[in-house]
């Protein structure tokens, strides 16, 4: 049964927590939310799984209304944050918890504990107490209590925020195993870009308590409609250029005139802030197009596989990323060289006008 | 290499050392030194060994104090810490209302112990206590803790819940606070009933902070003095004669120091084990997180 949310306004006093939020999420689906802190992921959640009411609008499960309908009463789970499993219970009685309180038969949990259990790897730890766990353990265990009741939506609150980048990793990569195989409605919230690439799907994209694109992750990620989404939805951060078309060409800052080439020729005359991704920007130049534009070099940032050198050309602050270890002295003038090509246009509005194909 | 080492470092852990040497190693040895002499005044004194503690362990007034306090320290208990918890679990979360709540259950607290027994004779004074006028005169109830035992065990035990209990409830308080509003969350997604998320959730969450009210409230009960001093003064009859009433009547009005030390080492052996005790037990219910 698919779900779907018609018009739903959430305000707390003045502030509006959510705005005109319109939503059909299909049966199966694979669903991030993408948006910065305090964009209104959580109180979607909240409102999806019946935890709070919606100020305003509809909520639908397959034909069903449940707007209002208690938690109590709906088909959902929910993982968290923060690691939460009953404190005094066993592992095995943590996951068995919703089993036991839905009236199943003691074989029957059982068998489904140990299913689940098997599934996340903690079977060789159902005995212990959570604070006898790693922090990773105790979210797998909180992640095996969602999975075990097998529900039609299964929700999850940045769920890996709080893991260290390994386990991070790892139970990202499981996850999206356990997701392709089970039948449930999943929304999963982030606020990096990378992981809601990673697990595919749809995306969600929020800012502000509305939504501001929706589609298939990848289609988003080369198509943000906004510069908005496009910001929310790169990291790091995009690098804008502001720039004037007339006669065929663009003119950004004093030192750059570009001739417009591709899918940029479509754009009428005016001013237009142009995207490029940092992945897009180079050192060197890698193709005959490439335009070359002058910067100082004010900082880098090295992780090992990535340097990342953060330069200014006019008043642009742009973000190069190379592959690898590279040293560039601060204050130094480089050249990044950048293919039109790849530009998103977005106009006055900052909508997008043109984008590659 | 130098054979005798710089020790200078001692001279930072001497000002703890004097300290503890004067609250509590010196008086300590000071009581073990009166427990084994008979002391007929300054400088006329016998060893007389483990007569005092054979003497206070015969004695059956002190095992009536001893049982008198046992039923006491235990009704405490049974009483306070459950009492408490439903109080902090009906007070309200946050905002001003939270604030007063806090406030007003303190003020118990800042009250002197002699105070609070005076103002529990007042109370329950038949003839003008507002208590004790209501219970004879408007119940028709001869209420009087002064002439019936019972009757000064119910004020004594009123008294001693009414001045504790506030404790227990905000400790119980605190603990219920610092629980993340996810996990009453996600214990109404499970389905669970008020009283599952009371026992699995809540209660697990209060254990460490309880564990804490158990112990203070079993150690100080156990060395109650002041009120039941104020209050009855150990009667009627020796009634409400707790150990460390029978204690200071041994040790000050008799002056007999050799037993009253003796009193002493065994008052101070029975809380220290029974503390160990229940801090042991209270390790092993319901093990799961220390808050």
């Amino acid at each position: 049964m698919g779900l779907t949310l018609k018009d739903v306004d959430k305000v707390v006093g003045r502030e509006i927590y959510l705005k005109d939020i319109n939503l059909h999420l299909e049966p199966g689906s694979r669903n991030v939310i993408l948006g910065r802190t305090l964009a209104g992921k959580t109180t979607l959640l909240r409102i999806m799984a019946g935890l709070d009411r919606p100020g305003r609008g509809r909520i639908r499960v397959g034909e069903k209304d449940v707007t209002g309908v208690s938690v109590r009463k709906r088909n959902v789970a929910m993982v968290y944050q923060q690691f939460i499993n009953y404190p005094s219970l066993s592992v095995f009685n943590n996951i068995a918890s919703p089993l036991k309180l839905a009236g199943l038969k003691k074989d029957e949990i059982s068998r489904r504990v140990n299913e689940t259990a098997a599934m996340l790897h903690i079977e060789d730890l159902l005995d212990r107490l959570p604070a006898e766990l790693s922090g990773g353990q105790q979210q797998r265990v909180a992640i095996a209590r969602a999975l075990v009741r097998e529900t039609d939506l299964l929700l999850m609150d940045e769920p890996l925020v709080n893991l260290d980048y390994k386990l991070r990793e790892e139970l990202r990569i499981e996850l999206q195993e356990i997701f392709v195989r089970g039948r449930a409605i999943v929304v999963y919230t982030t606020t990096e870009p990378t992981e809601a690439l990673m697990l595919g799907g749809n995306v969600i994209v929020m800012d502000e308590g509305r939504i501001l694109q929706t589609g298939p992750t990848p289609e988003v990620y080369r198509h943000p409609a906004s510069i908005r989404v496009a910001e929310v939805f790169s990291d790091p951060p995009i690098n804008f250029l502001k720039g004037t078309v007339a006669s065929g060409s663009v003119q950004i800052g004093e030192r750059m005139t570009i001739p417009l080439l591709g899918h940029l020729r479509a754009l009428g005359d005016g001013a237009y802030t142009f995207g490029a991704r940092s992945n897009h920007l180079f050192l060197t130049p890698n193709n005959e197009d490439d335009v070359k534009i002058p910067a100082r070099v004010e900082l880098t940032e090295i992780n090992g596989s990535e340097t990342f050198i953060h330069a200014r050309y006019d008043d642009f602050r742009l973000v190069v990323q190379e592959k690898g270890v590279r040293h560039v002295a601060i204050g130094s003038d480089i050249d990044i060289y950048v293919n039109p090509a790849g530009f998103f246009a977005y106009d006055a509005d900052g909508i997008l006008a043109a984008a590659p194909a | 290499m130098e054979k005798w080492p710089d020790n200078k470092a001692w001279l930072l852990v001497l000002p703890v050392f004097v300290i503890v040497a004067f609250s509590a190693i010196i008086p300590l040895l000071t009581v073990i030194n009166y427990s084994v002499q008979d002391i007929f005044g300054p400088g006329q004194s016998v060893f007389v060994g483990v007569d005092w503690f054979r003497e206070m362990l015969q004695d059956y007034r002190l095992r009536e104090a001893l049982w008198r306090q046992f039923l006491f320290s235990g009704l405490v208990l049974i009483i306070e810490i459950p009492l408490g918890v439903l109080i902090a679990l009906a007070m309200p979360k946050r905002g001003w209302k939270a604030s007063a709540a806090l406030v007003t259950l303190a003020l118990p607290l800042l009250i002197p112990w002699n105070t609070i027994g005076t103002i529990w004779i007042i109370f329950t004074r038949p003839d003008i206590g507002l208590l004790g006028a209501v219970i004879n005169n408007l119940l028709g109830i001869p209420f009087d803790h002064t002439a019936s035992p019972l009757d000064a065990w119910i004020t004594v035990m009123l008294m001693e819940v009414w001045h504790w209990t506030p404790l227990v409830a905000l400790l119980a308080y605190s603990g219920l606070r610092a629980i993340p509003e996810a996990y009453y969350q996600a214990a109404r997604i499970d389905g669970a009933s008020a009283w599952s998320t009371f026992l699995y959730v809540q209660l697990p969450k209060m254990r460490g902070v309880l564990t804490i009210a158990f112990l203070l409230r079993f150690m100080d009960s156990f060395l109650i003095y002041a009120e039941p001093f104020v209050l009855t003064g150990g009667g009627p009859g020796n009634s409400t004669t707790f150990l460390s009433l029978y204690l200071v009547k041994i040790a000050l009005l008799q002056f007999d120091l050799g037993p009253g030390a003796a009193f002493s080492l065994i008052y101070f052996i029975i809380v220290l084990l029974f503390s160990f005790i229940f801090y042991q037990a209270l390790q092993r219910v319901g093990k799961g997180e220390t808050v």
